[in-house]
């Protein structure tokens, strides 16, 4: 027998019933904290990071970089991997040279096409919609199915990148673990800023590696993991990262931007890096 | 016993409001309860579609406070004690009348996902061979009472009304247990594109947020739809390599 059910191009809803209007709801709980604090929260981190960005200074002291502008490509300081920036590079003459400029891209690209992100600042940024049952300011809609959400997708090109840079963060870590010594050479020790950039490199690796695009190519697209034991190895490994993905999105945005603050206030004397040994 | 007030929408497709009704709340009432008890008492007509009471069914949901709800499962003790308890139809779909609407729709769009294709029987007693691993990530899938809160909750339904070109969370769920399942062997990702709208997912979490069964939809039902969309039309490298190695 014939299917009696059709799929109807629309809904036919009553004259009585039009589509919640903007902010309509009949929620009783405090529904726009939490996209308030999402707001202020990514607000906050891209204006400062945006500021750091365009600033090319106080960004090193000592051994210590910070992750904003690693890997540093050309600059001024000694973590430079090929020198000065050279004179064919193109930069617009009202900005100050700065290596951050030219790699925070990649991180950044990565976090605005995160899955979890994307969910987070559709709701806190663009109310669509503003919380859950709660009416939408906008007609129009065209989601991620078109121009230009649709470049969402290219999201697992900013995750490789993104596990490219975490490796000079890794590299900036151990560099910041060797102290000048007293007659020559150099010592191995800890401060507070070397610890501060380990615990950056690991909340940024938990972050990258519990991204749902990794989730999905190291096994995710499987449907018979029993014949690929080591990718359901890596796919439950992933996915019990994945689990916290929000908790760790949060932790290492805030590491990478307190990371940063931390050596500018080294550089400009505020504070001093303390050596624990 | 305390008295609290429900503040329930009545009317059907062309309009309506909401009427105030008071009844006696006992320890342990759920809100179906509470609608039994004004049915009861004070509104014989009021409409309101229930069945199991067990939280299996998926028929009596509707908003509570605001939420898409069960009914069934929402314990008076869990909303603010001393305010009205407001109660509305759910909003993605045409109001019938009352509490109900209709939600058919729904039955239409599961229809035009492509069905379970398995392969040959690995064995000559037509029976498959399956692993636990295997079929541990669609278990979750299959818990889906059909509720229709997540389909309510979706802002693309419920505020854009795309019901023509988008097919909502409750049907990605559906054709993740199908895509995912290891003895499957039809293609539904052209389909999820360009048919079932899966691009109009901002991945707000809203479904996931209101599901009564706790089913993940959004990290592993739906992103991973994506992530497979991905796979065949926006990641040009990988395109690139299955040509090479040819596979």
């Amino acid at each position: 027998m014939a299917s009696t059910f059709v799929r109807t191009s629309s809904l036919r809803f009553g004259g009585g019933q039009p589509r919640p209007a903007a902010l309509e709801h009949q929620r009783k709980d405090r529904w726009w904290l939490s996209p308030l604090l999402t707001a202020l929260g990514l607000g906050s981190f891209v204006v400062y990071a945006t500021w750091a960005a365009l600033q090319g200074t106080d960004y090193h002291v000592g051994q210590l970089l910070s992750p904003f502008y690693s890997p540093e490509i050309w600059g001024h300081s000694p973590h430079a991997l090929f020198g000065p920036p050279p004179s064919w590079l193109p930069w617009p003459s009202f900005l100050p040279f700065s290596a951050a400029v030219l790699v925070l891209a990649i991180p950044g690209n990565f976090r605005l096409t995160c899955y979890y992100y994307r969910g987070a600042y559709y709701k806190a940024m663009w109310a669509d919609p503003v919380a859950c049952g709660v009416g939408e300011p906008r007609d129009e809609y065209r989601g991620e199915h078109k121009l230009p959400l649709i470049l969402h997708n290219v999201h697992r090109y900013f995750l490789y990148g993104a596990i490219f840079v975490w490796f000079f963060l890794v590299h900036d870590v151990w560099k910041a673990l060797w102290f000048p010594a007293a007659g020559g050479g150099t010592t191995f020790g800890l401060s507070v800023g070397g610890l501060l950039l380990g615990v950056n490199a690991v909340l940024l690796w938990l972050y990258c590696t519990g991204c749902h695009s990794l989730r999905h190519l190291v096994g995710g697209h499987c449907d018979e993991f029993s014949k690929n034991p080591v990718r359901f190895g890596a796919w439950r490994f992933v996915t019990s990262l994945n689990k916290r993905h929000q908790l760790y999105a949060w932790c290492s945005l805030f590491s990478v931007g307190f990371s940063d603050v931390y050596v500018r206030l080294c550089a400009k004397g505020v504070w001093h890096d303390v050596r624990i040994f | 016993m305390a008295k609290t007030t429900f503040s329930i929408f009545r009317g059907d497709s062309e309009g309506g409001q909401f009427a105030q009704y008071q009844t006696e709340v006992g320890e342990g009432m759920v809100v179906l309860d509470c609608v039994h008890q004004i049915q009861a008492d004070s509104a014989p007509d009021l409409a309101v579609r229930w069945n199991c009471k067990a939280g299996k069914c998926g028929s009596c949901s509707a908003e509570i406070n605001g939420k898409p709800k069960l009914m069934c499962m929402t314990r008076m003790s869990d909303l603010p004690q001393g305010e009205p308890v407001t109660l509305e139809p759910l909003k993605a779909f045409p109001r019938l009348r009352d509490l109900v609407t209709d939600v058919s729709w729904n039955f239409g769009v599961k229809q035009g996902i492509a069905k379970f294709a398995p392969r040959p029987a690995d064995v000559q007693d037509g029976t498959w061979r399956m692993q636990q691993e295997d079929i541990d990530r669609v278990q979750e899938f299959r818990k889906c009472i059909e509720c229709f809160l997540c389909q309510d909750v979706c802002h693309v339904l419920r505020d854009h009304r795309k019901h023509g070109e988008f097919a909502g969370p409750r049907h990605f769920v559906y054709a993740a247990a199908l895509e995912m399942h290891p003895l499957d062997t039809a293609d539904r990702v052209e389909a999820l594109k360009d048919q079932e709208g899966l691009g109009y997912c901002n991945i707000t979490k809203c479904c996931t947020t209101v599901c009564p069964e706790g089913i993940t939809i959004t990290d592993n039902a739906i992103i991973p739809l994506k992530e497979r969309v991905v796979d065949r039309h926006y990641d040009p490298l990988r395109s690139l390599v299955r040509g090479v190695i040819g596979r």
